[in-house]
């Protein structure tokens, strides 16, 4: 049985974690090609041939498949369904605006974020905010299903798949790409980085996330967010860890002046270690904390940024 | 321009999920349901094009039990014009799959011939984001997920969205379907004189049937489980416990 991956790809460049973490996922449904699509994308393929478990890599590269639109997308994949059982991609937003596109155009049903598989046709997934969670059977034909990233470990290096190009499906000309506001950063990638520091709306300005920003830095973390932090313009969107934000799992969790609302806990607590710092006690995040320390992070936060 | 919104009935966003004991499901029995959160942020933004002289009709569909009939009031309430139920499911348990729920609103898109579909980015029960997505595939329209900034010009509409690495702005021909995330606006509460309003409002009653939709299920739920408790943790006294503590267990 054959199981077509959808690359993550940005900018030419693959993202190699989050494709090889959905590989781990993939290899337990049967032979996995990988698709790496763009408008560039032959360098992301040539690195996703490296891959341990790919046995082929499909290059497809149009400027109708630059910055991931998900009609040219959609059409692409389509066109190459016939061959494969299962369709699948890591759950990043590029993923999720394209994949259920993929199903519908099917006609079948999407599994979303899937967080395990128990067999080919059955898979696991979080619902509520994680508060639940389901194993769903799928009697489709075609398997369309996206990996929740976090809980999956990346396939490792040292394969060497076959690379060959395929031509991009006719453009559907329905939307064009216009520009991208991404924030340039030395700092790890939050989804994959193996220390995440997050600050919440008790940090109370941009002013004072440098906080946050300068323990992160001290620990080689990652820097995220609580939605009240990224609304009230303390934090940009795409540091939001939560229900409607990042996924992530990392070895080391500090979340400070975050009060631990359901859509937060959704986004981290399948960390190993979740350290809490919040100055009120009854605040819920010490329920999910290992290490929980009431204070004001105004003061405990640079003590221990000093500390470490 | 005309605007169709659809509206999902779901647990509210407070209550506290419980597992049921024969692991059958969540218990949606004689709990609080609200609008989904989401949908709300879709009509507050379908009303905004209206105020702004953008839009002139804002017609809202729900899918679901009959009590949706609830929700489309509260979208009514808070300025949508009209409102179409499809009752395609007696028990609250029974959760419409985004497949079957595209496959009537490109039926009734079919019908009510709006301009641009507002839906929400994703239902806070099922998590699935996918339903404007798969809307927009039966359709072959344009799709912008998880927008935080809208404008209509012209013929198109340009969308901000919050993607992974940050922002993306894209330019989609109309008509199209949006799916909104929760910056793109703070709703409105609804207020009494309103809320009074919304009960002359029309809202008509369809079935599944009426648009020769199947929405059998895709997707056996084979069981629905509580998610692996954590440990229970401790409080240290100070930063120099919490440091201790840390590199005790090989944290840092
Ligand atoms: C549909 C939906 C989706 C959502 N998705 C997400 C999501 O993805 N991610 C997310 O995070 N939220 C999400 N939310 C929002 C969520 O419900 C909470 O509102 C949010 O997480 C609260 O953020 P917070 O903990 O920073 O703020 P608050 O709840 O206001 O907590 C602030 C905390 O800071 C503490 N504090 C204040 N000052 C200090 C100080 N000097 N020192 C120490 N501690 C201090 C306070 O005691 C308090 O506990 C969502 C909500 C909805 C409805
Ligand atoms: N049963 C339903 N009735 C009306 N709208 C729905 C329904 N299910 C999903 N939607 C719409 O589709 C969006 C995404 O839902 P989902 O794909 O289930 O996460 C919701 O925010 C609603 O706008």
């Amino acid at each position: 049985m054959a199981v077509l991956l959808l690359a993550e790809v940005n900018n030419g460049e693959l993202a190699m974690d989050a494709t090889a973490k959905a590989v781990t996922a993939a290899k337990a449904l049967g032979d996995v090609t990988v698709l790496a699509a763009g408008a560039s994308a032959a360098a992301a393929g040539e690195a996703a041939a490296k891959i341990d478990g790919v046995s082929k890599v499909l290059v497809a590269e149009d400027p109708s498949l630059g910055h991931r639109l998900a009609e040219s997308t959609a059409a692409l994949i389509v066109s190459l369904a016939d061959d494969y059982e299962h369709i699948v991609a890591p759950a990043t937003t590029d993923a999720k605006n394209v994949m259920p596109r993929v199903a519908a155009l099917l006609d079948v049903m999407v599994i979303s974020d899937a967080s395990g598989v128990v067999d080919a046709n059955t898979f696991e997934r979080p619902i509520y905010a994680g508060n639940a969670v389901q194993t769903v059977k799928s009697s489709d034909a075609k398997k369309v299903v996206t990996f929740r990233t976090s809980t999956f470990d990346a396939a490792g290096e040292g394969g060497s798949a076959s690379v060959e190009t395929v031509s991009a499906a006719d453009n559907p000309g329905l939307s064009e790409w216009v520009e991208d506001k991404v924030a340039e950063s030395d700092r790890p990638e939050l989804t994959s980085a193996g220390v995440v520091v997050s600050g919440g709306r008790g940090v109370g300005s941009e002013e004072d996330f440098a906080l946050i920003e300068k323990l992160a830095d001290k620990l080689g973390a990652a820097v995220g967010a609580s939605r009240a932090a990224v609304d009230s313009g303390y934090a940009p969107n795409d540091w939001q860890v939560g229900q409607t934000g990042k996924v992530v799992a990392p070895d080391l969790y500090i979340a400070v002046g975050i009060s631990g609302a359901i859509q937060h806990l959704a986004g981290m607590k399948d960390s190993k270690i979740i350290v809490a710092i919040n100055k009120d006690e009854e605040a819920p995040i010490f329920q999910v904390a290992d290490f929980g320390l009431v204070a004001d992070l105004f003061e405990a936060v640079p003590a221990l940024t000093e500390k470490l | 321009m005309k605007v169709l919104v659809p509206v999902k009935r779901v647990i509210d966003y407070n209550v506290k999920v419980r597992v049921k004991a024969d692991g059958s499901g969540v218990d949606l029995a004689n709990v609080k349901m609200s609008m989904n959160p989401f949908d709300e942020i879709a009509v507050e933004e379908a009303i905004r094009l209206k105020e702004a002289g953008k839009a002139d009709e804002i017609v809202v569909v729900s899918i679901g039990v009959k009590q949706s009939q609830e929700t489309l009031r509260t979208a009514l309430a808070m300025g949508a014009d009209r409102a179409i139920l499809v009752v395609a499911a007696e028990d609250v348990h029974t959760d419409i799959e985004p497949l079957a729920v595209a496959k009537i609103l490109a039926k009734v898109v079919e019908e009510e011939k709006p301009d641009i579909v507002l839906a929400g980015k994703q239902a806070i029960d099922n998590d699935m984001n996918a339903t404007g997505q798969m809307l927009a595939a039966l359709l072959g329209w344009s799709q912008g997920t998880f927008a935080s900034e809208l404008n209509i010009e012209g013929d198109n509409a340009v969308v901000t969205r919050e993607v992974d690495g940050g922002l993306q702005t894209i330019k989609v021909s109309m008509p199209t379907i949006v799916t909104v995330d929760l910056r793109l606006n703070e709703p409105r509460y609804a207020s009494l004189p309103n809320i009074m309003k919304a009960k002359k409002k029309p809202l008509d009653e369809k079935t599944a049937a009426d648009y020769g939709v199947d929405t059998a299920p895709r997707l056996e739920i084979v069981k629905t489980e509580e998610p692996a408790a954590r440990a229970a943790g401790i409080i240290v006294g100070s930063v120099d416990e919490l440091v201790e503590k840390l590199k005790e267990a090989g944290a840092v």
